[in-house]
């Protein structure tokens, strides 16, 4: 922001203290100035007044008067303690004043001229007795209903304004939304120029929403867009959903799935804190079970859980898990988990949204489970789920919430699951059913793991009475194998793998075999031979004996002869 | 209430104490005005049987709330029942002696 603008008197606001409205007016209603609100019959005029004034005495200390034509102060009371206000508390204290100004036509007579200075008494006296800052004037075009003289009541709703402002009071002036203009029925916006907000009560598809829209704000940027709200026991709650930044704490801290392998295939550690979790998948893919592990080791750890269920009763989701080895009951009962379950052809997309934002404000849970987000396809448009999935996760990222939604996948294709939600969400878990050999086996694969590297195997998604457990898919000699062929071929496999070692081993006999005879025969051969040869020496050396026989006897021959020597 | 009125009708000026309340928010020529006229009407049609309360809201605004007063100046018919409310200057007498049920007394 350029500092020229900082420099500038800027419009001094109130705060109305109002979850949301404070932040699409960019600080609250224009101080010391009226602001009309109007709307149709059952819009919400009234209890946004009351809160208005409310808050401002409760929250920051600034005593209010509202002045009622419609409903009596017994009836005020008792229709604002149902948004937990103690308004008789508030009146003790003189926090509150209530003045009840009744107009009865039917004993009324009219003569001559007159003014409302009856009116600006009263007004007066309300607002010096508790001190007030703040004024609501709820409905003050029941004049035009009590009174026959319009010509006086304008020139005196004129004064009135005047004086409001001249008084300083921060002015809410309630109007009735006409039919035929769109606009107030008799006009208010003439006098209550600075800021008007409307309110709606729509019908759509026969679930009503209730909307807010910042008509005109002079003099201070507001969001023009239409704002969805609720009322419930905490008051009206507002959801700036588009006020929403991408700001927000960034954790590095994990958390476990609750399944060990699949910690394993999250890197080693699980999710990451704070993050949005999709889970898709068809039918019986095992979404919900990968929910109820998430919760219950978060639960183990000491966190709470908030789980909407919109599509099975929680007492269901509970023994459906007991019967894998899960039981969420202890949780439920320490109030460490929470389900939230409504029928989602209940209430509108925008409602939605709001119960669930607002439970989750009461409840300031650590892990928030939707299951499942696919049920709200057929309560809008595509676009408005993805905004909706887009603004539950915004709004619990800035809260450090981790989040898991599943949703069920019409077919096979990935990108058909996705439905353009993938952008929204950190980790993408895709179950699938594989069917084949009369069974079918679910597989999970990680299709995307923002901040961590991450396992893209596909693994068996195996689950039984004891729990649930990721196996490797046998990748065996001819393709990959899971479910019984998985366990047939690892048989088939380790057989082949028998008989190949024993014709090795007997083939290496053969040779050791081979070897020996051949040893043999060589030893045999040797044998022989010297055999032979030793009979040759035996023949050679009887040979010389008997040469050294003859050599002798010639000697002894000449010995006898003598002389011929 | 029936009885009442029935009464009323057959003894229209009969002994009924009249009590009229006129709420002002200081002495405005508007109020000054109002207060003449209701004197003057008083006097011709209720002589001797009514009695006229002036309440200055500015000296007590607290009581304003009670007659549900609005308008200024507002003439409160508290007695005889039912309370009858003519707000205006009374400048128009047929109109008060019509909002003060007195008109068809009169015939």
């Amino acid at each position: 922001m350029p500092p020229t603008i900082e420099k500038l008197p800027r419009l001094d606001k109130v705060l109305t203290g109002i979850t949301g409205l404070d932040d699409i007016t960019n600080g609250g209603l224009p101080k010391g100035r009226p602001t009309l609100i109007y709307g149709g019959a059952g819009s919400g005029k009234t209890l946004m007044g009351m809160e208005f004034l409310a808050r401002g005495a409760i929250q920051f200390g600034e005593p209010g008067v509202f002045m009622s034509f419609e409903e009596s102060e017994n009836e005020l009371i008792t229709n604002v303690a149902s948004l937990g206000f103690d308004l008789k508390q508030l009146i003790k204290s003189k926090k509150l004043f209530i003045d009840y100004v009744s107009i009865e036509r039917s004993e009324i007579e009219e003569t001559g001229d007159y003014n409302l200075d009856g009116l600006f008494v009263r007004l007066n006296n309300a607002i010096d007795t508790v001190k007030a800052k703040r004024v609501v004037l709820d409905t003050i075009e029941v004049l035009f209903a009590g009174l026959k003289n319009e010509a006086i009541i304008r020139a005196e709703l004129r004064r009135l304004f005047r004086w409001l402002k001249d008084r300083g009071v921060t002015t809410v002036v309630t109007g009735e939304r006409s039919s035929t203009t769109g606009m107030t029925r008799h006009g208010l916006e003439e006098y209550v120029s600075d800021c008007v907000i409307f309110l709606d009560n729509r019908i759509d598809d026969e679930l009503s929403t209730r909307r807010l829209r910042i008509m005109k704000y002079r003099g201070s940027s507001h969001s023009s867009n239409e704002f969805p709200f609720l009322i419930d026991s905490k008051g009206i709650s507002l959801l700036p959903v588009t006020t929403l930044k991408l700001e927000y704490p960034v954790s590095t801290e994990r958390i476990s799935s609750g399944i060990f392998k699949l910690d394993e295939m999250l890197g080693g550690k699980g999710y990451i804190r704070g993050t949005s979790v999709l889970v898709s998948g068809m039918v019986g893919t095992g979404k919900t079970t990968l929910a109820a592990h998430l919760v219950n080791s978060a639960c183990q750890r000491g966190e709470s859980c908030l789980y909407y269920a919109f599509e099975e009763a929680p007492e269901q989701i509970m023994r459906n898990m007991r019967s894998i080895g899960i039981d969420l009951e202890p949780w439920v009962k320490k109030g460490m988990l929470h389900f939230h379950a409504v029928r989602v052809s209940e209430q509108g997309l925008e409602k939605h949204l709001l119960t669930i934002l607002a439970t989750a404000e009461k409840f300031n849970p650590n892990i928030v489970i939707i299951d499942a987000l696919s049920d709200f396809v057929s309560l809008g448009p595509f676009n408005e789920v993805r905004q909706m999935a887009l603004r539950i996760v915004d709004f619990f990222k800035t809260k450090q919430v981790t989040t898991m939604f599943t949703s069920m996948s019409p077919g096979q294709n990935l990108e058909e699951t996705g439905v353009g939600l993938s952008s929204a969400f950190d980790t993408w878990i895709h179950l699938n059913n594989i069917q084949g050999n009369q069974e079918r086996n679910r597989t999970l694969v990680i299709v995307k793991s923002r901040g961590m590297a991450h396992s893209n195997q596909v693994r068996e998604f195996v689950m039984d009475s004891s729990g649930v457990d990721l196996v490797d898919i046998y990748a065996g000699q001819s393709g990959a194998f899971m479910g019984s062929a998985r366990v047939t071929q690892m048989a088939i496999d380790r057989a082949a793998d028998v008989a190949r070692a024993e014709s090795v081993t007997w083939r290496e006999r053969q040779i050791k075999e081979k070897r020996r005879a051949l040893e043999s025969r060589i030893a045999a051969l040797r044998a022989e031979t010297e055999a032979e040869i030793k009979e040759a020496e035996i023949i050679l050396s009887q040979e010389h004996a008997r040469d050294k026989t003859l050599i002798a006897n010639v000697r002894a021959q000449g010995k006898s002869r003598s002389a011929k020597r | 209430m029936v009885e009442l009125k029935s009464r009323r009708k057959s003894h229209p000026l009969s002994e009924e104490k009249w009590y009229l309340r006129l709420y002002v928010a200081g002495q405005t020529p508007k109020s000054l005005t109002a207060f003449a006229n209701l004197k003057q009407i008083c006097e011709e049609h209720l002589k001797g049987k009514y009695s006229i309360e002036i309440i200055d809201l500015l000296e007590n605004p607290k009581l304003a709330k009670g007659d549900q007063i609005l308008a200024i100046p507002t003439l409160v018919r508290r007695l005889p029942p039912p309370i009858k409310k003519i707000i205006g200057d009374l400048s128009n007498s047929e109109r008060v002696l019509v909002g003060l049920n007195l008109y068809s007394g009169k015939e």
